[in-house]
């Protein structure tokens, strides 16, 4: 838009010298403006993003410059069941995970879509477990979870459901289930208040209309919110899988991985064994196995959005 | 399907509700009885709310019980505490790092967010305004660099921090936060950056302004609302950030604080419970006062990013 109002300056004929030309020069000018991101970028993302698949192919360890092993370290992981094992729990965590986020999600945006009292106190309540840092939340669940001392526990028996306090840390199963339910607590705020922020983009003649040809509630939802939340459901949701599946504070500060690595994710157990054990090799392997899956993770929901968008005609944006 | 009568975001909208358009079932909530509204609606909402603060009550509600209570759940009540001590907050102040490893973050996360929100603003405007040959791509490249995630980034990213010889330093934090920060913020900004009115950088350039003038007394002063959603959005990133902090570095004293929590205070001690909760509520406490006041804010950096 710029370009057409803001024709490019003649340059004054003879008085212009080049300095004076160049620094009117919108690629120069705009080369200079990008400069500091660019150099943090480069130097801090890309270079180690290059670096980190590099040393997946060598074995270089902490305090010792690594060789060319070409692709040694993923031939061991094949055959590592505890490498197989951390990417079933990291597909497991991911899947039910973002599910259960996007389901609750949608259903507590629209239940505050409704018109109540105390309405904006609500929503700003609702967003504390999103604020508060991830470790620091952690730490209460595993204080709530606690095999002796768990509230939960102290609960139920007082209750008359269970006899005996349960051990949600100690079992595997419980274990999964406990740290998938923190990362649903921690990432729900985040999608009702995205989905949310959609859903008042939607205009309230369209229900008034659907209604007064006789839609039901579901029926409103299904043939107006929904598809014309589509797009933002779309972007959150790849942003939801994409750090679902890489995470790391959550598990790190409940279980690290535990008990017999029921709980292990791949990006846990890559730093278990770059930075505990010192196979930084062997970890860049496990990291470098992770961008397949997020590749496929954004290619989905990209390709969904643009599917969407030409369905609804959208092609001249 | 496209000319559906679609309102534009208003972010304010999204939090007060305080506009009479702001939602659409005033004009047909008389359509729902109030027991039925009970049932749908009153329920289920506070259910969820009380799942979703139950955590932090408990933070609270430990860190200012006497330790015989902590454990203790039979003879005492553990839902409420008759006489709270301050004992745990006062071991925290007084007889750990606890200050230094609040003063930590403090810093850092200042430091990143400054260097990133200046970088971010330079190159947001450059994008949007300056135009300069293939800045849709670049805007496109920074967009995949916020789909970078750190986890994938701290191995071959601690090697670098070593070469560099940051290891163990406050700068190595400072100097790699950036690169969480800078896509995020660059988006956020340009989509302010768009926002403002060309015609008014038109009258400067006729005016003779040259282009760094229009970004200071111009553009920046009409984006201050992005800058500051910006601003305490990356603060909170920085404050929040575990995986690298904890992977850079190693002496006690240079810790932040979700590092530092996790790693020192977790020793064998059964009444260790009272000043890890207190820890855990003072490391969030800032953050939440900050939320408080910029509420508004945070919505509009969390949606204004997933917006484009």
């Amino acid at each position: 838009m710029a370009d057409v109002a803001i024709p490019r300056a003649k340059p004054q004929m003879s008085e212009d010298n080049a300095w004076t030309q160049l620094k009117h020069n919108r690629n120069w000018l705009g080369f200079w403006f990008m400069v500091p991101a660019m150099a943090f970028l480069i130097f801090f993302l890309a270079y180690p993003l290059g670096l980190g698949i590099w040393l997946s192919f060598t074995d270089t360890r902490i305090g010792r410059v690594g060789h060319f092993v070409a692709t040694e370290n993923y031939e061991w992981l094949w055959d590592d069941s505890i490498f197989w094992l951390s990417v079933f729990n990291t597909l497991l965590y991911t899947f039910i995970a973002s599910a259960l986020k996007f389901a609750i999600g949608l259903y507590l945006a629209l239940l505050l879509n409704e018109n109540m009292p105390f309405k904006a106190m609500l929503r700003a309540m609702v967003l504390i477990p999103f604020i508060v840092p991830t470790v620091l939340s952690a730490l209460a669940f595993w204080w709530i979870f606690d095999s002796q001392f768990s509230i939960i526990s102290w609960s139920l028996k007082h209750l008359g459901v269970i006899n005996q306090n349960i051990n949600f840390l100690g079992d595997t199963t419980w274990a999964r289930i406990c740290v998938i339910f923190a990362n649903i607590w921690r990432g729900v705020p985040f999608v009702a208040i995205t989905l949310l922020a959609g859903l008042q983009t939607v205009s309230p003649s369209l229900y008034e209309a659907a209604t007064l040809d006789g839609a039901t509630r579901w029926q409103n939802f299904r043939f107006i919110t929904y598809p014309l939340l589509t797009p933002i459901i779309a972007v959150v949701m790849t942003f939801s899988v994409l750090f679902t599946f890489t995470d790391f504070q959550l598990i790190w500060a409940m279980t690290r991985g535990g008990p017999v690595n029921a709980t292990h994710l791949m990006a846990t157990l890559s730093y278990q064994r770059a930075i505990i054990a010192g196979q930084l090799g062997e970890g860049a392997a496990i990291s470098s196995a992770m961008i397949p899956f997020l590749l496929a993770a954004i290619m989905v929901s990209w390709f969904g959005l643009q599917r969407r968008k030409w369905q609804q005609g959208e092609n001249n944006d | 399907m496209t000319d559906l009568p679609t309102r534009s975001i208003d972010l304010k909208n999204v939090l007060s509700g305080s506009a009479p358009t702001a939602d659409h079932s005033e004009g047909m909530s008389y359509l729902q009885s109030v027991p039925r509204r009970m049932v749908t609606l009153y329920l289920p909402l506070a259910i969820i709310v009380v799942v979703l603060l139950f955590p932090f009550y408990w933070m609270a509600l430990t860190s200012v019980k006497p330790d015989e209570q902590l454990l203790d759940l039979d003879r005492y009540n553990p839902f409420w505490t008759w006489n709270p001590t301050f004992k745990h907050f006062h071991k925290l102040l007084f007889e750990s790092y606890y200050p230094y490893w609040l003063w930590n973050t403090m810093y850092v996360a200042v430091c990143a967010t400054v260097l990133s929100i200046i970088a971010s603003v330079l190159a947001a405007y450059a994008i949007v305004r300056l135009r300069y040959k293939g800045a849709n791509l670049v805007g496109g490249l920074i967009f995949l660099a916020y789909l970078v995630p750190p986890s994938i980034l701290f191995i071959p990213l601690a090697t670098v921090v070593f070469q560099y010889g940051l290891f163990d330093s406050p700068l190595a934090l400072i100097l790699t936060y950036p690169t969480i920060l800078i896509p995020f913020s660059t988006w956020l900004l340009m989509g302010y950056f768009k926002t403002i009115p060309f015609e008014l950088e038109e009258c400067a350039l006729i005016d003779g302004a040259s282009r760094w003038q229009i970004l200071i007394k111009i553009v920046l002063p009409l984006a201050i609302p992005g800058l500051i959603s910006a601003f305490i959005f990356c603060f909170t990133l920085c404050w929040n950030e575990f995986i690298y902090a904890l992977t850079f570095l190693q002496s006690t004293s240079n810790k932040t604080v979700p590092v530092a929590i996790v790693n020192e205070f977790v020793d064998g001690d059964i009444y260790r419970w009272g000043s890890l909760m207190a820890g855990a509520l003072a490391g969030s406490l800032p953050l939440v006062i900050l939320y408080a006041f910029f509420v508004e804010h945070y919505v509009s950096a969390m949606t204004g990013a997933v917006k484009e």
